[in-house]
């Protein structure tokens, strides 16, 4: 029983980094980086709150939400590729712009400095917080199969096959004529749209946003992203690792045992040591980061 | 992520003077990028104003009376734009060596902390010189060995220190909090008690016209330090050598240079630059470590750097433009949320590093028509093609 | 200037024909009216010195870059010559122009039929259809001869695979017009006849052919016509019936040149100092990351007065044994010493003080800090030496910097220039008088590539410069690619494969023919050390 709880716990936090970590998987593999994930699903989150109160539609809340993200992803794809900008200023700009967009937008809309008014999420009252409310909360199911996905996209499509050769060697895909932005451009936004669907999975399912609710997810699933080497089914994996050391971190928060900074510091601390584990030996997208590529 | 992301700004001014023929257009590569910048974040701004129904005239008005109208105004911008230096010194140290540290707010904080417990630690009677001294040490000693830890990482590891200094915000920012509230902290606050000795004299002390400004003389240790990085940067063995390694990495290693020792070396030196800056709060203002004292300095100081395109003499004014910014968000409060400024800040760094790569691109090629009428002038034809 | 109108120039016989191309780039004009006319079916061999314009011009016939002014116009299958000008690299696949570049266009971890199909790839439903894409590959194989597995990845391939693949990839498109710049750089002598018969076997397909390229002796091979480009402009077309290599070369550069090949073969039978080496390999060996072993066992010791070049096909293991030698890769295995001293644990920088000179290869990656100054540029290895306590010695620096733009002529004389702003040509000086100007104390020379894409007048200057420092007793390790320089300028000469040297041999008994035989790693004769 303990333990299906704990599955049950750590699938739950798990679907935010799995969505998001498909985004990272997307982005990074067209060769622009994954910094802004945090800022997409923080914007996402925003957004699926948004149109969830205006609407009282969770759907509705969603598509805003991807929306959002979608917009930031272009912000990004466009100072990256068309003003070749360095990636990582950036991504770093994109992040604090959401943050204060969101706080702006906080105080405009709901008039307060720290948390929206109860979204509607999919759950029903009676549902509880085991499998049976994560069984009709689609955003479960999206969440794991993204990854599934992505990796089909990648490895089998025509798509996937110009995003790698994009993200490895820009200037053999355009000697080919693949258009190299484009593909990078679409690329970036279907990055965006899944990372933001990471931050609606997290307002809806905490039926409020709150001013940075996101916390670092979005640079923990890029670490997911890396430790994963860029392979989708390796990346899903990280994700779930990741995932059910927080879940550990929550048990161990009840039991009073350990001081609980500790215990937030797990996350951060295992994507330091994963990292430096990794990152030796994996081989990163060629052309990843490269500010004058094509 | 391994991708090493050097050259992130500008290209660097060689260490004997820049190029003669190319004055002009490097103090245009200068000026051009803040310039757009500011006027991009001014059309975001009143976008922003006129959302929230008011005037952007007015708002703008309050902002200019609440800095720069009073002593007051003047000395809580002078207040902020000290911890700005430190933290847009730490960066853009880091960036000359190719490096990316983000973890500012943690440096920040441990130096802060460091300094705190340094002056609890002393007697009351320690000279004031002394213990400030000792302070000042151990809050670049906190913000050292804070960035020391991905400067290592990358070295050994080669994992990158964008997630690494990133990370390590959580987890100091988390161990400081469990020290203070666990162990030292005065009842019902988030700080700890107040030091005994080295504390810096206020600006008001010496000039009561800035009475109630946080405004204090590690004004002068911030402006000696960009004068020091200056000078280490560009006059100084360690200086050349850490460029070259921001620059080409190849061609340092090639040049002798280690390159790992280098790059962790730079990041524990940015750490110190952030971390000292932690007595600007401890040592001159409140005497006290408190929680999230360093909040949003650390991540301000990549915009600092940024807009002061890596030289610590730009540094200083770019210091001064946010920390107008940053207390113009309080002066307007009662207009315009102050997150309004949040949202300028990230749109200046977006525009400025929009704006750079372009304007570098269009200097690179007048440098080189510089070159070539250089040769036309010395009649020359030696050297052909690439 | 235009070129001359092509004899007997019937409608129909052109298959490319290009007028009065200009493009700049910033500031750099790549093409002043440079024109070019190719008949159809035949071998065309455009030549001309490093920077000449060549590949600009090609990659405009491409659709790589549009011109700034000017026509260009290739055939339709009827024969009828269309304006294409401006096109992008789409439309010129889909007309059938396919280019194979000079630093390959693939991508290393996808495989070769994924390479190949890239951009237009067959489907099955929303997938790619894998089977019918390594299908068409092996058939294009087989009728092409040019062999090479569908299902390998390009990463795992030999250079002479991967070129393979690049005329797999533009065969695939449908190209009738083959355009290959520098093609032979990376190739092996017997690699380069077997490109010659897929190149005939094309042209006798009715495909039409050209060759970039500032080898001569190649264009006499394989070439049916000739054009000659110089600074950016087309100065000459030829038919290879009927010139010889001389006049080509006089076009080419405008004056009349000593051949590197010509040059009177200094068989100087110059007895070999008996002095002690200066440079001692004894069984150096160097694993990558990724293969073990790219240097293989090799020993080799220089003497001081002597010149020993390195001939072999790139990436043999050359750039990996200079980097060991110069301290920068780890050594896996034997001894290096350097003047009698043992090498093999000092720093970069201790092996420059006991007397290490090195000139890289890759002066944009290696030798140069770009955004340095020249002055700069010109300290870098030696900062040490400019120092005076914490702070460098501007002054000298400076005054340092004065001295060897002087006496290595290097232009313009301005030390405080940015190297990047420098031609390639002048950058290479500034490489080169910081590693043998007066001043710099060294007894072994590590010459890598020294004269690679720089002109004429700066390639004599260059070896002048390192015969003289043979001269003066100095030990030179000189590697390079090009086989015409090694021979011109070693006293002995080793060949490099597969990461061992397979032969050692006197200046003497070494000729193209049988370095040739040695590269390719024929174990035809047995492994000597002279």
């Amino acid at each position: 029983m303990i333990a299906l709880a704990f599955l049950a716990q750590t699938l739950r936090i798990a679907i935010p980094y799995l969505l998001a970590g498909a985004g990272g998987v997307m982005s990074e593999r067209a060769g622009l980086i994954g910094l802004t994930l945090e800022g997409y699903m923080l914007g996402g989150a925003f957004g699926a709150a948004v149109g969830a109160l205006a609407t009282g539609s969770p759907v509705v809340g969603a598509v805003v939400g991807m929306i959002f993200g979608g917009l930031l992803a272009l912000l990004y794809a466009v100072s990256a590729l068309k003003f070749k900008a360095n990636q990582v200023v950036t991504g770093v700009a994109i992040n604090l712009l959401v943050v204060g967009l969101t706080r702006f937008f906080l105080r405009l809309l709901y008039d307060s400095s720290s948390n929206s008014p109860r979204v509607p999420g999919f759950g029903r009252a009676d549902s509880g917080s085991g499998f049976t409310a994560l069984a009709i909360n689609p955003l479960v199911w999206v969440g794991l199969l993204a990854l599934v996905v992505i990796g089909w996209v990648l490895g089998r499509t025509a798509f996937g096959l110009r995003v790698r050769a994009v993200g490895e060697h820009p200037e053999a895909a355009a000697s080919v004529g693949v258009n190299v932005d484009r593909t990078r451009y679409a690329a970036v936004v279907l990055s965006g749209m899944l990372a933001a669907l990471g931050g609606v999975y997290l307002a809806l399912d905490q039926h409020q946003f709150t001013d940075q609710m996101t916390a670092g997810r979005g640079f923990i699933a890029l670490a997911a992203t890396i430790f994963g080497r860029w392979e989708p089914k390796r990346v899903a994996i990280a994700c779930l690792l990741f995932a059910g050391a927080e879940t550990l971190q929550i048990q161990l928060q009840g039991t009073q045992v350990i001081p609980s900074q500790f215990v937030e510091m797990i996350p951060y601390v295992l994507t330091i040591v994963a990292l430096a584990g990794v990152v030796g030996r994996a081989v990163p997208p060629a052309a990843l980061g490269r500010e004058e590529s094509a | 992520m391994t991708t090493p992301v050097a050259e992130v700004v500008n290209a660097a001014p060689p260490g004997v003077q820049p190029e003669a023929g190319a004055r002009g257009a490097s103090l245009m590569e200068a000026l051009l990028p803040p310039v757009v910048a500011l006027l991009v974040a001014i059309v975001v701004g009143d976008v922003l104003i006129l959302t929230f129904g008011q005037s952007p005239a007015a708002v703008y008005r309050l902002l200019l009376d609440g800095t720069w109208g009073n002593a007051y105004g003047i000395g809580q911008v002078l207040y902020k734009a000290t911890t700005l230096t430190f933290t847009g010194l730490a960066v853009a140290l880091g960036i000359r060596a190719g490096l990316f540290n983000i973890g500012g707010e943690g440096q920040l904080a441990a130096g802060g902390f460091l300094a705190a417990m340094i002056g609890l630690a002393m007697p009351a009677a320690t000279p004031a010189i002394v213990a400030a001294l000792l302070c000042t040490i151990g809050a670049a000693a906190g913000g050292g060995v804070v960035g020391a830890v991905p400067g290592y990482l990358r070295a050994r590891f080669g994992a990158h220190e964008v997630i690494t200094t990133i990370m390590l915000n959580f987890v100091v920012l988390a161990l400081l909090g469990w020290i203070v509230s666990a162990k030292i902290h005065v009842p019902e606050s988030l700080h700890t008690p107040e030091i005994h000795s080295g504390g810096v004299t206020r600006l008001a002390d010496i000039m009561p016209i800035f009475h109630g400004s946080a405004a204090n003389l590690t004004l002068l240790v911030a402006l000696a330090t960009a004068g020091a990085v200056s000078w280490y940067l560009f006059r100084t063995r360690r200086g050349f050598e850490l460029r070259a390694v921001g620059l080409q990495p190849d061609a340092a290693e090639y040049g002798g240079i280690d390159v790992g020792g280098v790059r962790w070396r730079a990041l524990a030196l940015s750490g110190a630059l952030a971390g000292t800056g932690g007595i600007n709060f401890v040592l001159g203002y409140k005497h006290y470590y408190e929680e999230g004292f360093a909040t949003g300095a650390g991540f301000l100081g990549i915009a600092v750097a940024l807009v002061g395109r890596n030289s610590p003499f730009g540094i200083v004014i770019a210091a001064l433009l946010f920390a107008t910014l940053s207390q113009g968000g309080l002066a307007v409060n009662a207009l315009v949320p102050k997150q309004m400024v949040d949202v300028l800040q990230a749109v200046v760094i977006l525009a400025v590093a929009t704006a750079v790569p372009a304007v570098r691109q269009s200097i690179r090629s007048s440098a080189k028509s510089v070159a070539r009428s250089l040769m036309q002038k010395t009649g020359a034809a030696g050297g052909g093609s690439r | 200037m235009k070129a001359p109108p092509l004899p007997n120039a019937a409608p129909g016989s052109v298959a490319i024909r290009l007028q009065g191309i200009v493009k700049t780039f910033g500031e750099t004009v790549a093409n002043r009216g440079a024109a070019l006319e190719v008949k159809r079916g035949e071998i065309h061999a455009l030549v001309g010195e490093n920077g000449a314009g060549k590949s600009t011009l090609m990659r405009i016939l491409s659709g790589m870059y549009a011109p700034d002014a000017g026509t260009v116009e290739v055939a339709s299958g009827d024969g009828r010559l269309h304006d294409v000008t401006g096109w992008n690299t789409a439309a010129a696949i889909d007309a059938g122009v396919g280019m194979v570049h000079q630093h390959f266009m693939l991508v290393p971890p996808l495989t070769v039929a994924e390479n190949v199909v890239l951009g237009r790839e067959p489907k099955r439903g929303l997938q790619v259809d894998r089977r019918a894409a390594e299908k068409s590959v092996a058939d294009l194989s087989a009728r092409s001869g040019l062999v090479v597995s569908p299902s390998a990845k390009v990463a795992d391939l030999s250079v002479g695979e991967a070129q393979r693949v690049e005329i797999l990839k533009a065969l695939y498109r449908g190209a009738k017009i083959l355009i290959l710049d520098e093609p032979t750089a990376v190739l092996s002598p017997p690699e380069v006849r077997q490109l010659w018969d897929v190149l005939r076997t094309l042209r006798a397909d009715g495909g039409t052919i050209v060759l970039i390229t500032h080898k001569l002796d190649e264009v006499m091979d394989v070439s049916d016509a000739i054009t000659v480009m110089r600074g950016g402009e087309t100065v000459a077309r030829l038919e290879t019936r009927s010139t010889t290599p001389r006049e080509i070369a006089r076009a080419m550069v405008g004056r009349d040149v000593a051949l590197a090949l010509d040059v009177e073969r200094s068989d100087r039978a110059r007895s070999l100092p008996d002095r002690a080496p200066l440079l001692e390999l004894r069984n150096v060996c160097v694993d990558s990351p990724r293969r073990a072993r790219v240097v293989d066992d090799v020993s080799l010791s220089v003497a001081p007065g002597e010149i020993v070049g390195i001939a072999g096909v790139e990436g043999n293991g050359q750039t990996e044994l200079v980097e060991v030698i110069a301290g920068l890769t780890t050594l896996s295995g034997g001894e290096i010493r350097i003047a009698g001293h043992d090498a093999a644990r000092l720093t970069v920088r201790e092996r420059g003080d006991a007397g290490l000179s090195h000139v890289p290869e890759d002066r944009h990656r290696r030798g140069l800090v770009l955004d340095y100054s020249v002055a700069d540029n010109l300290i870098l290895g030696q900062q040490h030496h400019f120092t005076r306590g914490a702070t460098l010695e501007a002054a000298r620096i400076v005054d340092h910097a004065r001295q060897r733009i002087a006496e290595f002529d290097i232009r313009p004389a301005n030390p405080l220039l940015a190297a990047r702003a420098l031609s390639g040509g002048n950058q290479q000086k500034v490489v080169i008088a910081r590693e043998m100007g007066g001043g710099r104390d060294f007894n072994v020379l590590l010459a890598a590539q020294p004269t690679r894409g720089v002109d004429v007048g700066a390639i004599e200057f260059i070896h002048d410069r390192l015969r003289r420092a043979r001269d003066e007793g100095k030990a030179v390790l000189l590697v390079s690619a090009d086989l015409a320089e090694v021979l011109a300028l070693s006293d002995r000469i080793a060949v490099m494969y597969g990461g061992k040297l397979v032969v050692v041999l006197p200046r003497c008994e070494a000729s193209i023919e049988t370095l040739g035989r040695y590269m390719t790693g024929a174990t035809g004769a047995p492994a000597r050390v002279a």
